[in-house]
C-alpha cells in the first residue's frame, strides 16, 4: 500500500472527531452570544415586572368635612397650625364607624398617607371659600396599603411577617367593596421631589437636577470639544506636543469616572470653594468626563470630510480658518452632534463622580438655580435602592425605566441623525 | 454690545473706503473688521471680570477685617477665619454658630455694603473697559489693517486653549490626588498603607476611644478588588471572545445585524442600574443557589457583584476582540481553510494567535474598566474588609472605600478623608498603567495588519 493512501485514511479517520469539535466550537459560540442577549431579556422583564406597577398608585376616597371649628377655632385660619390631620382622621372614622379603641384607631389612621393632610391644606390654601363645606377627595393611601393592593405584600403570610395587620386588611377590603379605593395614574412620581414616604416620593427634583447638569455640560463640553478636535485635526503641527495631547485624550477617556469625582472634590469644592451638591459643579465634572468622548467623535467626523473639499476652498483663495469654519465644520456637524449626544447620554447615566461632590443628599425641593442643592436621576436611583421600604424598590425600578427611556430617546436621536445626515463621498 | 461693535466696525471699514461696492480696497472682508472690534470689546472686559471675581472675596474680607476692632484683628489665623466665616454667614442671612453681637452685626452690614459697592464698581469698570477697547479698535481700523489675520490669530489661540484643557485635566487629576495623598502619607507611613493587612479607617478624637484603632492597611482592599475583577473577567473574557468569534465567523448577516446592537445596549446601561440589579436580583439568586448546594453565601457576596460586572464588560471585550479578529488579513484565513482545516481549527490555530496581542490589549482595557467600576460594587459588594479569596464571602474594593470615606461631610485634614485620595492615587496609577499598555498594544497591532 502506498503512503498516500494511508494519509487519506488517517485524515478520514480523524474527520468525525474534527467535525464534532467544529460543532462543539460553534455551539459554544452560539451559547456565548445568547448569554448576553438572555441577560438583557431577563433584565428588562424583571425591571418592567417590578417597576410598571409604580406608575399606578392606590387612592382612597374620603368625604372630608372642612369644618370651621377645627380649622379656625378662633375664627382665623392659620395654615401652618390648623389640624388638617384631624380632619382626615375624622373622615376616615366616619367611613368605618365600627372601628373603636385607641390602638385600632391608630392602626386605621395608618392606612392613609401623611400626604392626605397636605393635600387638604393645599386645597384650602387655594380656595379659602371652601371652608365649612364637605369635600369628597381622593387622597393617596399609605405605601403598605398600596403594596397590598398591588399584590406585593402577601396577605396569606403570617400576620407578624407582614407590615399590614389582619384588621387593616379587613378595613382596606371594606373600603374596596364600598368603591372608595381605586388605583390611578401616579402623578406624584413625576410632580414631586424626593420624600421619606414612598407614596409621596417623586423624581421631578432628580430629573431637574440632571437637566441642569446636562445643560452646563452641553454648553461647555460641546464648543470646547469641537474646538479641540478642529485644532488637533486641522491646525496642530505634527510634533511632540500634539502627540502628547492625543495620547492624553485617549487615556482620559479610559480613566475611571470616580477619579474625576476626586478631581471635582479637590479642585472645584475644596480649592475654588464652589457650593457642594450644586448642579453647576456636577456639570463641570461631567464636562471633563465627556470632553474626551466628544473630542474623539468630532475628530472622526472631521477626518471623514474628504480632502478635496479643503483643497477646492484653498484653491479659491480661502484662508485655512475660512476653509475650516465655512466648509469642513458644516459638513462634519452631523457627526459631531452625534458624538455630543452620545457623550451626553454617558453623562446622564453617570453617578459615581456625583457621589464625590455631595450630590447624594436627601433633597426634597426641586432645584430652581444652578447653585441650588440638587441630586441627579441615577443618584436618586442609588438612594432609593438603599431604602428599606418595599415600595421604594418598586419606585427605583420605575425611576430606572424613566432613565432608560431618556437614554433610549437620546441614542435613537443620534442614530437617526447619523442615518439622515450620512453622506457618502 | 459686541453685536453693536461688530456692525460699527464693519460700517466704519466700509465708510473709510467709500461705502459698499468699494470693498476691494480693504485688506480683509468688512465682516472681519467687525469681528475685530467686537473682540476688542469682549476680551478685555471678560479678563477684567474674571480677575475681579477671583480677587473680590479676598479684598472684601481684608477690608472688613481692617474695619474690626483692634482686639479682633490680632487673633490667631484660625480664629480669625472662624470670625470671618460667621460674618459672611450673617451677611448672607444664615444662622450662625455664635450669638450675633453688635460688632458682628456691624461687620456683616459693612460686608454687604462693600459687596454692593464692588458690584457697582465692577459694572462701571467692565463697561468702561469694553468701551475703551471698542474705541481703540475703532481708531485702528484703516484699509491696510490686516483684520482677518488678527481675528484668525485669536481664533487659533482659542482652539489651542480648548485642546490643552485635556492636558490640564490630567495635570489637575494628578496634582489634586497626589497632594492629598502626600498629606496622607505624612500621617500614615506608605509602607503601612501598601502592606498592612488591616483596614479600619477610623481616627480617634480621644485617645481612649473604643474602636478607634485607625489602621490603614489597604491590602484587603486590593485583594477584594482583584477578586471581583477576576470573577468579572472569568465571565466576560470567554463569553465576549466567543461572541466575537461566533458573530465574525458563523452567524448570518441577519443574526449579526440583530445581535450586535442588542449587545451594545448592554454597554449603554448606566452602571447604577447594574448595581440595582446585582443587589436586588442576582445576589438573592446566588444566595439561594448557594443554600441549595449547601454553601454558606454572604448576602453581599463577591460573586454576585463580579458576575454582573462581567456581564457589563462583555460588550467591551467582544467589540475589541472583533476589531482584533477583523484586523487579521483574510489571506491567512483563506490559506488555512484552503489547506483543509475546519473553521474552528482556522480560528484557534491561525487567526487567534495572530490576533492575540490585540485581544490581550483589549482584555487589559477591560481589567482597567473593572477595577475602576464603582456603582456595582458600592451597591452589591460589602463594606467589610475581608482578606479572603472565597467568592462567597463579602469583600470590599478600593472604589467602595473611596465612596464610603468621602460621602457625607468631610474635613480635609483627617487621615480618613485623605486616605480616600491615597486610594484614588493607587486607582489612577494602576488604571493608567493598564490603559497605556492596552491602548498602545491595540493600536500597534491594528496598524501592523493594515
Amino acid at each position: 500500500m502506498s503512503a498516500a493512501k494511508s494519509t487519506r485514511e488517517k485524515v478520514e479517520a480523524g474527520l468525525p472527531r474534527r467535525r464534532r469539535k467544529e460543532l462543539t466550537f460553534k455551539l459554544v459560540g452560539l451559547l456565548a452570544t445568547t448569554v448576553g442577549i438572555v441577560f438583557l431579556g431577563v433584565f428588562f422583564s424583571t425591571l418592567i415586572a417590578k417597576g410598571s406597577s409604580a406608575f399606578k398608585q392606590t387612592f382612597l376616597q374620603l368625604d372630608i368635612e372642612l369644618s370651621e371649628d377645627v380649622l379656625a377655632p378662633d375664627g382665623e385660619l392659620d395654615l401652618a397650625y390648623a389640624d388638617f390631620d384631624g380632619l382626615v382622621r375624622t373622615a376616615l372614622r366616619a367611613q368605618l364607624p365600627e372601628v373603636s379603641g385607641r390602638s385600632d384607631r391608630r392602626a386605621l389612621y395608618r392606612i392613609v398617607s401623611v400626604g392626605a393632610a397636605y393635600q387638604v391644606r393645599d386645597l384650602i390654601a387655594a380656595n379659602p371659600e371652601l371652608l365649612g363645606t364637605t369635600q369628597s377627595m381622593w387622597v393617596p393611601a399609605a405605601s403598605n396599603v398600596d403594596m397590598l393592593i398591588k399584590g406585593n405584600i402577601d396577605a396569606n403570610l403570617d400576620e407578624a411577617l407582614r407590615p399590614v395587620s389582619d384588621k387593616q386588611i379587613g378595613w382596606v377590603r371594606a373600603l374596596e367593596e364600598a368603591g372608595r379605593l381605586e388605583t390611578r395614574f401616579n402623578k406624584a412620581l413625576f410632580s414631586n421631589g424626593d420624600s421619606r414616604e414612598p407614596e409621596l416620593a417623586g423624581i421631578k427634583g432628580a430629573v431637574m437636577g440632571s437637566l441642569y447638569m446636562l445643560l452646563v455640560t452641553l454648553v461647555l463640553a460641546f464648543p470646547i470639544g469641537v474646538a479641540a478636535a478642529i485644532y488637533l485635526e486641522e491646525f496642530a503641527p505634527k510634533n511632540r506636543w500634539s502627540d502628547l495631547i492625543e495620547v492624553n485624550i485617549n487615556n482620559l477617556a479610559a480613566v475611571p469616572s470616580i477619579v474625576f469625582g476626586l478631581l471635582g472634590l479637590a479642585v472645584f469644592i475644596n480649592w475654588a470653594s464652589l457650593p457642594r451638591s450644586a448642579p453647576l459643579v456636577g456639570g463641570l465634572v461631567l464636562t471633563l468626563l465627556t470632553l474626551p468622548v466628544i473630542i474623539i467623535a468630532s475628530r472622526a467626523a472631521i477626518k471623514a470630510v474628504p480632502p478635496s473639499i479643503r483643497e477646492a476652498a484653498l484653491g479659491l483663495g480661502a484662508s485655512q480658518t475660512q476653509v475650516v469654519f465655512h466648509h469642513v465644520l458644516p459638513l462634519a456637524m452631523p457627526g459631531m452632534l452625534t458624538g455630543a449626544i452620545i457623550g451626553m447620554s454617558r453623562a446622564l447615566g453617570e453617578s459615581a463622580p456625583l457621589l464625590m461632590i455631595g450630590m447624594v443628599a436627601f433633597i426634597v425641593d426641586v432645584p430652581a438655580r444652578l447653585t441650588d442643592p440638587a441630586t441627579a436621576l441615577p443618584v436618586q436611583i442609588y438612594l432609593w435602592a438603599d431604602s428599606p421600604e418595599r415600595a421604594f424598590a418598586e419606585r427605583t425600578s420605575a425611576a430606572i425605566i424613566v432613565l432608560l427611556g431618556f437614554l433610549l430617546v437620546m441614542n435613537l436621536t443620534a442614530v437617526i441623525l447619523r442615518k439622515r445626515m450620512e453622506r457618502k463621498w | 454690545m459686541a453685536t453693536a461693535a461688530f456692525y460699527l466696525g464693519r460700517g466704519r471699514s466700509l465708510a473709510l473706503v467709500g461705502g459698499p461696492g468699494h470693498g476691494l480696497a480693504l485688506h480683509s472682508l468688512p465682516g472681519y473688521y467687525g469681528y475685530y472690534v467686537a473682540i476688542w470689546v469682549v476680551l478685555p472686559a471678560l479678563a477684567l471680570l474674571s480677575a475681579w471675581v477671583l480677587l473680590e472675596p479676598k479684598l472684601i474680607v481684608a477690608l472688613v477685617v481692617n474695619g474690626l476692632p483692634e482686639a479682633y484683628r490680632n487673633l490667631p489665623a484660625g480664629e480669625l477665619n472662624l470670625l470671618v466665616n460667621n460674618i459672611q454667614n450673617l451677611a448672607a442671612g444664615d444662622v450662625i454658630s455664635v450669638a450675633a453681637d453688635d460688632m458682628l452685626q456691624d461687620a456683616a452690614t459693612q460686608f454687604n455694603a462693600y459687596a454692593a459697592k464692588s458690584r457697582q464698581v465692577l459694572a462701571v469698570l467692565a463697561l468702561g473697559v469694553a468701551g475703551l477697547g471698542g474705541v481703540h479698535a475703532w481708531r485702528l481700523i484703516n484699509p491696510d489693517l490686516r483684520a482677518r489675520n488678527r481675528v484668525e490669530g485669536v481664533i487659533r489661540w482659542f482652539l489651542i486653549a480648548a485642546s490643552s484643557i485635556a492636558i490640564f485635566t490630567t495635570i489637575g487629576i494628578v496634582l489634586s490626588v497626589l497632594f492629598e495623598a502626600i498629606r496622607f502619607f505624612q500621617k500614615v507611613p506608605a509602607t503601612e498603607f501598601l502592606f498592612g493587612l488591616n483596614w479600619s479607617p477610623q481616627t480617634a478624637i480621644r485617645a481612649d476611644q473604643v474602636g478607634s484603632s485607625g489602621s490603614f492597611g489597604a491590602v484587603p482592599l486590593f485583594t477584594g478588588t482583584m477578586l471581583i475583577t477576576a470573577i468579572a473577567m472569568v465571565v466576560a473574557v470567554p463569553v465576549g471572545l466567543m461572541t466575537a468569534i461566533y458573530l465574525a465567523e458563523y452567524s448570518s448577516a441577519r443574526v449579526r445585524g440583530v445581535a450586535k446592537p442588542l449587545l451594545e445596549i448592554l454597554a449603554g446601561i448606566p452602571t447604577v442600574v447594574y448595581g440595582f440589579f446585582a443587589a436586588l436580583t442576582v445576589a438573592p439568586w446566588v444566595r439561594q443557589a448557594g443554600e441549595s448546594a449547601g454553601i454558606d453565601v454572604a448576602s453581599e457576596s463577591a460573586l454576585a457583584a463580579g458576575l454582573v460586572m462581567g456581564i457589563m464588560i462583555i460588550p467591551l471585550v467582544s467589540s475589541l476582540s472583533d476589531d482584533a479578529i477583523n484586523a487579521v488579513p483574510s489571506a491567512m484565513r483563506d490559506g488555512a481553510l484552503g489547506l483543509g482545516s475546519t473553521r474552528s481549527e482556522t480560528m484557534t490555530k491561525v487567526i487567534l494567535p495572530a490576533a492575540l496581542p490585540g485581544i490581550v490589549g483589549g482584555i487589559l482595557l477591560a481589567v482597567s474598566r473593572a477595577i475602576g467600576e464603582t456603582m456595582i460594587v458600592v451597591m452589591a459588594a460589602g463594606l467589610a474588609a475581608n482578606l479572603t479569596a472565597n467568592p462567597f464571602e463579602a469583600v470590599t474594593t478600593v472604589t467602595v472605600q473611596i465612596v464610603t470615606l468621602l460621602v457625607g461631610d468631610q474635613e480635609f485634614d483627617s487621615a480618613k478623608t485623605l486616605a480616600a485620595f491615597a486610594l484614588g492615587l493607587m486607582l489612577f496609577v494602576v488604571t493608567l498603567f493598564l490603559n497605556v499598555i492596552g491602548l498602545s498594544v491595540v493600536r500597534k497591532y491594528r496598524e501592523q495588519y493594515d
